[in-house]
């Protein structure tokens, strides 16, 4: 049990790694720091499929690592059938409340659209912009502010590990 | 303006200071001296009413003295005794501690158990009343009110415009730590007091905005799980959804009879900006673009809205027709424009200005000409007006992790900047027009 805790928590660490630098691509391998995650499980895909994909200031466009890390959620998504995801948008604290809330909405729509180009079906998918509300990163900084620009995909329909 | 004072004193059966100006700050002055004016505590005619009648003298002076036009005159200097509103003062005690205005007033419990309040003006150097002397009567669990009202008649008086503080503020009362902030519609006096929650912890709301006839307040909510538009009687707390359709809808803001609500809509990633007719709710959409166009805010007069919008690459200011159509770029200075709102005159629209990583309020014409930021901060964003369009309330947060919100007030000369006196983390305020 011990074990297995330990092995969760070093997973979680490199998951939250590749999530605060956004050109680490490179999928972390579940089983490198002893972990045993089910593949199908939401464990598997926040840290090692990735959840989150990450957004130039102001903008919605859809970088190579987002791409990337997009392509991974729909072959995730592709091999779990029976799961659903809420796409939620975010932007940083440097706008203001409603043009953030309508900057969150083009970014999850933008994960949505290349969700759905990777032959996922648009009815297992719903897209939320959270806009400048659920900051990630706390800080008043160009790191923080880097990891607050995102799309995540939260799941449901799997076991949690 | 000095033929009517003269009649107003000659119904008052005081002396005509005709040789005289009246008594007047101009408050589009930049920089002005505060008007220095006395009001010794109002008598109080039964028991009942003794223990309000100082708190209204407070409540009233603490409303004056907070814009910064007139100085109080401490009570300890004063040579004049206090007098009921039914006197006429001895000026020459007035003079001699340099008082230009006298405000006296007298308190009584009515028979049926409320508060009566009457309030006189005086021009001290002139030796005559401003105006006739005003009756004000309410519950006494709104006492409050009466010292508003009495506050908007001295200032109304002596500035020649409508008066502020028998109003109200929204706002949203923010706890909790910053990654998930805790975020709960409330409503005060604009004066601080009487605040109260109006929606449960745990649910999160943006921007409330009054109708205009201040009984009714829009608010966006996620309690669907999605940002969504709805309307809340603000005495009995009745919730209503503003419409069924797909899409998230945020940016509310009420026309100026009431009857319509111009908001943005997201469908798809695209953001709009919409109308609803609160009568059919039928929705008519009024900007068709694949920008971002959002924060729209009406005329007075109804027959424009200003909106911003990121369709020439930037977040500017657009007005365009109520009905939709002809949008035409008004702000053209550096850096990003957003929120838009429609002084309640109609000479100027306050806004948030982003640029060099600070952000400003600033106000502009219509037509974006004498551009002029009057704040600066980390963050400062959301103006409102006072419905007389002389002051802004606005929030202001600062950085980091341990950063949050508070509200501000300033004029629209860019004078008088000061904190709103509570005590909670705030944002998002919305000013009520004068209280009925």
């Amino acid at each position: 049990m011990t074990f297995l805790k330990l092995g969760l928590a070093s997973a979680l660490a490199l998951g939250l790694a590749a999530c605060s630098n956004t050109t680490d691509t490179a999928a972390v391998d579940p089983n490198a720091a002893g972990g045993t995650i089910s593949e199908t499980s939401l464990q598997y895909f926040n840290t090692v499929v990735g959840d989150r994909v990450f957004f130039d200031t102001d903008s919605s466009a859809l970088d190579l690592t987002a791409q990337e890390t997009l392509t991974r959620q729909a072959q995730w998504m592709q091999a779990n059938a029976s799961t659903t995801a809420v796409i939620e948008g975010h932007a940083d604290e440097r706008g203001t409340r409603e043009y953030n809330i309508a900057l969150g909405a083009r970014r999850a729509n933008a994960a949505y659209n290349f969700l759905v180009s990777q032959g996922i079906d648009g009815s297992r998918l719903r897209t939320v912009s959270y806009g400048k509300e659920r900051p990630e990163a706390l800080g008043s900084d160009d790191a923080s502010w880097a990891q607050n620009r995102r799309s995540v995909s939260v799941v449901t329909g799997a076991p949690v590990s | 303006m000095r033929y009517l004072f003269c009649i107003l004193a000659l119904v008052a059966g005081a002396q005509c200071a005709a040789a005289q100006e009246p008594l007047r700050i101009e408050i589009t002055d930049g920089v002005i001296e505060p008007m220095p004016f006395a009001a010794p505590q109002f008598v109080a005619a039964d028991g009942g009413a003794q223990e309000v009648a100082a708190q209204l003298t407070k409540v009233m002076t603490d409303d004056l003295v907070n814009t910064a036009l007139f100085r109080l005159i401490p009570q300890a200097a004063y040579i004049g005794r206090a007098e009921g509103a039914d006197a006429t003062p001895q000026f020459p005690d007035w003079r001699a501690i340099n008082a230009q205005a006298l405000v006296t007033g007298s308190v009584a419990s009515t028979p049926d158990g409320r508060i009566e309040l009457q309030v006189r003006l005086w021009d001290v150097f002139a030796g005559g009343p401003v105006g006739e002397g005003l009756r004000f009567v309410g519950d006494r669990q709104s006492w409050r009110r009466l010292a508003h009202k009495a506050a908007d008649m001295v200032y109304s008086r002596l500035t020649g415009e409508a008066g502020y503080f028998d109003t109200r503020v929204v706002f949203v009362a923010e706890s909790g730590p910053k990654g998930r902030r805790n975020k709960q519609l409330a409503i005060m006096d604009q004066d601080g007091a009487g605040l109260r929650t109006l929606t449960q912890a745990g649910e999160l709301v943006l921007a409330p905005r009054f109708a205009p006839s201040s009984q009714t307040i829009l608010f966006t909510s996620y309690r669907s799980g999605e940002p969504r538009v709805y309307l809340m009687n603000v005495e009995s707390g009745a919730v209503d959804q503003l419409d069924r359709l797909p899409g998230m809808t945020f940016a509310p803001r009420f026309s100026p009879d009431g009857r319509r609500v111009v908001m943005s809509l997201s469908i798809g990633g695209n953001t709009d900006v919409y109308a609803v007719d609160l009568g059919s709710r039928a929705r008519s959409r009024l900007t068709d673009s694949p920008a971002i166009d959002t924060a729209p805010s009406y005329a007075p007069d109804g027959s424009q809205i200003v909106f911003e919008s990121d369709r020439g690459g930037s977040q500017q200011l657009y007005v365009m027709p109520a009905g939709g159509g002809g949008a035409t770029r008004i702000s053209f200075g550096q850096g990003r424009y957003a929120t838009p709102v429609w002084s309640p005159r109609g000479d100027l629209i306050a806004f948030t200005k982003m640029q060099g990583g600070r952000f400003y309020i600033g106000v502009m014409r219509p037509d974006g000409s004498e551009e002029r930021l009057l704040t600066a901060s980390f963050l400062d964003e959301g103006p409102t007006w006072a419905p007389n369009g002389r002051v802004l309330m606005f929030f202001r947060e600062t950085g980091g992790a341990n950063g949050g919100p508070v509200l501000m007030s300033v004029d629209a000369t860019g004078r008088n900047l000061r904190r709103v006196p509570i005590t909670l983390a705030a944002s998002d305020p919305a000013w009520s027009p004068l209280l009925q």
